[in-house]
């Protein structure tokens, strides 16, 4: 091994020397230090970017580039095979005067703004019921997680739209309670709920999320205000809630963002028909599918990416007021309360 | 909060003791009431896929209007019938593609996202916090800002109809999420291992190969797991760049099958619907404890 007395050449070798502890340390002076320390500090630079390098290539290649492509796009009228013109607001101004961007903008906005709170609000009511240790507990908690793994994929589509046909599963059990609704899918003002009913149904993530948080919750805090007389919604509402407050904010922000891109699931539950196809009456048009409809199905790749801007936007702002807001409602641990 | 604590610590003795009289009876009610509630949740929760499971065994004409879970007269004509293929494509291709494209999946999401999990968490060096925050940033970003560019960017270098758009992305780490869960972990790990390995004279390379990635192993096996059934289920992504049926993932088939003959052949349908999900379900039910764990510990520390 080599010595570190004198200034080490650069390269594989002098790497090892440097680190190497037969470093004499007595007759070293100050500056020495120093300056082995600014060439370990870049040899450490070298090392991260070699092994960040497929990763800076991606982010380059298949993120941040074709974000300012897609920039550009959204100003241009662009088919794929002419190339692009430019046509400055033009697409963003046809987006405010086009009826099925207002509908698919009204579709997703309701779908976030139900199916959101109604997952959230089931995950954490089921994590409060299954957060004290019984018999069956973790069988409990992992049954209830599989629809998150397989809720979104074709396959529960296809069902999900069988067991909401006129006269199955979900029809003619509630008829059983004097409550005839005919096909929920087939339905303009019931495909929607259907909809919701399967994104509710994947409540075991962020149940998952919110069992971890609720256990970390000191019980010593519930039997001091139990002592005091507090009932059950208050307990729930001075100490779960804000207690929680962190892990239900980064569940708030992840599933709204989710929201934001549902595409599979509507797609499937509107049923065949491929192509231009909202379900009935567009009410299942969410705004990924009319994305993917302008710019795929009609080869409108300018119009597309200003949509897809648009979404972008419309995210960014929701994702901003939360983040403003959980100064008002989130809690978290340090600084001592 | 309200409570103050002085009152807590008076008033603890006076409580009654937890033991009195006519506890248990009240503890054993509340059990048996809580292990009701979670059962009538579980049917909610597993009806579906019970339902699917058995009507994939009933005759394709009685499988939308029965309750019945479980067909009194079980037949496997629907299975029997996906042998000869759909649109003339036999449908082991289709399972043969999605299998493709998960296992490329893996192999991607393990090499790539491992070696810059470890830079950021390892590995000391100029602009680190900033690429973190980065790709942190990526994980919000809605891909459909990507769709358009990247769908010109592959059909420039005529790729489309090929599994590349599909595996480039796993190979450089583009899935955040998983960086993000590796580092999580990588962090964890103590410090006093990688440096005793440098005062030995380990490079990086050597310290990410021998001693940080066997130590891995749970996260590793959780994002495999994970990357492999996003793949396979996976939808938009085959939709958009394969064009020809004998290309497609299990899910186009089944979307082609459903825009196709829905009506012809509901039972088939029904039954290739379930063959989907078998894979998915069998990892599930093989490794819930790294599934839901690694669920509950990525987004914990956020």
């Amino acid at each position: 091994m080599m010595r570190t007395d004198t200034p080490a050449p650069a390269g594989a070798e002098g790497e090892r020397a440097v680190e190497s502890p037969h470093r004499p340390a007595p007759s070293a002076p100050a500056p020495r230090p120093a300056s082995t320390a600014r060439r370990r500090a870049r040899r450490e630079t070298l090392a991260g970017y070699l092994f960040l390098s497929p990763w800076c290539v991606g982010i380059l290649l298949l993120t941040l580039g074709p974000m300012l492509v897609s920039l550009y796009l959204a100003f241009t009228d662009y088919n794929l095979f002419d190339s692009p013109r430019w046509v400055g607001l033009a697409n963003f101004s046809e987006m405010f005067s086009d009826d099925r961007w207002w509908k698919s903008v009204r579709v997703t906005a309701v779908f976030v703004l139900i199916a959101t709170p109604l997952k959230l609000a089931v995950a954490l009511g089921v994590a409060m019921l299954l957060v004290r240790p019984r018999k069956g507990q973790g069988f409990y908690r992992s049954a209830f997680y599989a629809p998150s793994l397989i809720g979104a994929s074709v396959s529960i589509g296809i069902v999900w739209r069988a067991l909401f046909q006129d006269d199955a599963v979900v029809d003619r059990s509630l008829s059983l309670f004097g409550w005839d609704g005919g096909g929920w899918v087939g339905d303009p003002d019931w495909s929607m709920p259907t909809l919701i009913a399967l994104s509710a149904w994947q409540f075991g993530a962020p149940m998952v999320i919110f069992l971890a948080g609720l256990k970390q919750v000191p019980r010593e805090l519930y039997e001091a205000a139990e002592v005091d007389g507090a009932g059950a919604w208050r307990r729930f509402r001075s100490i779960t809630l804000p207690m929680i407050s962190p892990v239900l904010f980064f569940n708030l922000l992840l599933e709204i963002i989710h929201s934001f891109q549902i595409f599979t699931s509507a797609l499937v539950i509107a049923g065949p028909g491929g192509g231009r196809a909202g379900g009935p009456g567009d009410s299942l048009l969410v705004y990924t599918w009319y994305l993917y409809e302008q710019g795929f199905s009609n080869l409108r790749m300018g119009y597309a990416s200003a949509m897809a801007w648009m979404l972008l936007a419309g995210i960014a702002v929701v994702t901003a007021v939360l983040f403003w807001s959980q100064r008002r409602w989130v809690h978290y641990e340090e600084g001592g309360r | 909060m309200s409570a103050p604590t002085g009152t807590v610590r008076t008033a603890r003795p006076v409580r009654p003791p937890r033991g009195g009289a006519g506890a248990p009876a009240r503890r054993g009610a509340r059990s048996v009431l809580w292990h009701l509630g979670a059962l009538a949740l579980l049917a909610v929760v597993l009806y579906p896929v019970v339902w699917v499971l058995g009507g994939s065994l009933k005759p394709g004409n009685e499988i939308v209007g029965s309750l019945e879970l479980l067909p009194t007269d079980p037949i496997t004509d629907n299975y029997e019938r996906l042998a000869d293929g759909i649109a003339g494509i036999g449908i082991e291709t289709f399972f043969l593609n999605s299998l493709l494209v998960a296992l490329g999946s893996v192999a991607g999401v393990l090499f790539s996202c491992s070696l810059a999990a470890y830079a950021f968490a390892r590995i000391r060096f100029a602009g680190r916090n900033v690429l973190f925050t980065l790709m942190i940033g990526t994980l919000l970003l809605p891909v459909h800002v990507l769709l358009v560019p990247q769908y010109v960017l592959f059909q420039k270098m005529e790729l489309i109809n090929t599994y590349v758009p599909l595996l480039l992305g796993k190979f450089l780490a583009v899935d955040a999420f998983f960086v993000f869960l590796m580092v999580q972990f990588m962090r964890n790990l103590p410090r006093e291992l990688d440096e005793a390995a440098r005062i030995d004279g380990c490079g990086h390379w050597r310290i990410y190969w021998t001693i940080v990635l066997p130590l891995c192993r749970p996260a590793l096996i959780t994002s495999a797991i994970f990357s492999f059934i996003w793949a396979w289920n996976d939808f938009l992504g085959p939709l958009i760049y394969l064009n020809e049926p004998d290309k497609y993932t299990v899910s186009l088939g089944l979307k082609m099958f459903m825009d196709q003959d829905s009506l012809a052949d509901y039972g088939g349908m029904i039954a290739m619907s379930v063959a989907a999900l078998l894979p998915v379900l069998l990892f599930f039910l093989t490794f819930q404890r790294y599934l839901v764990e690694g669920a509950a510990t990525s987004g914990l520390k956020g």
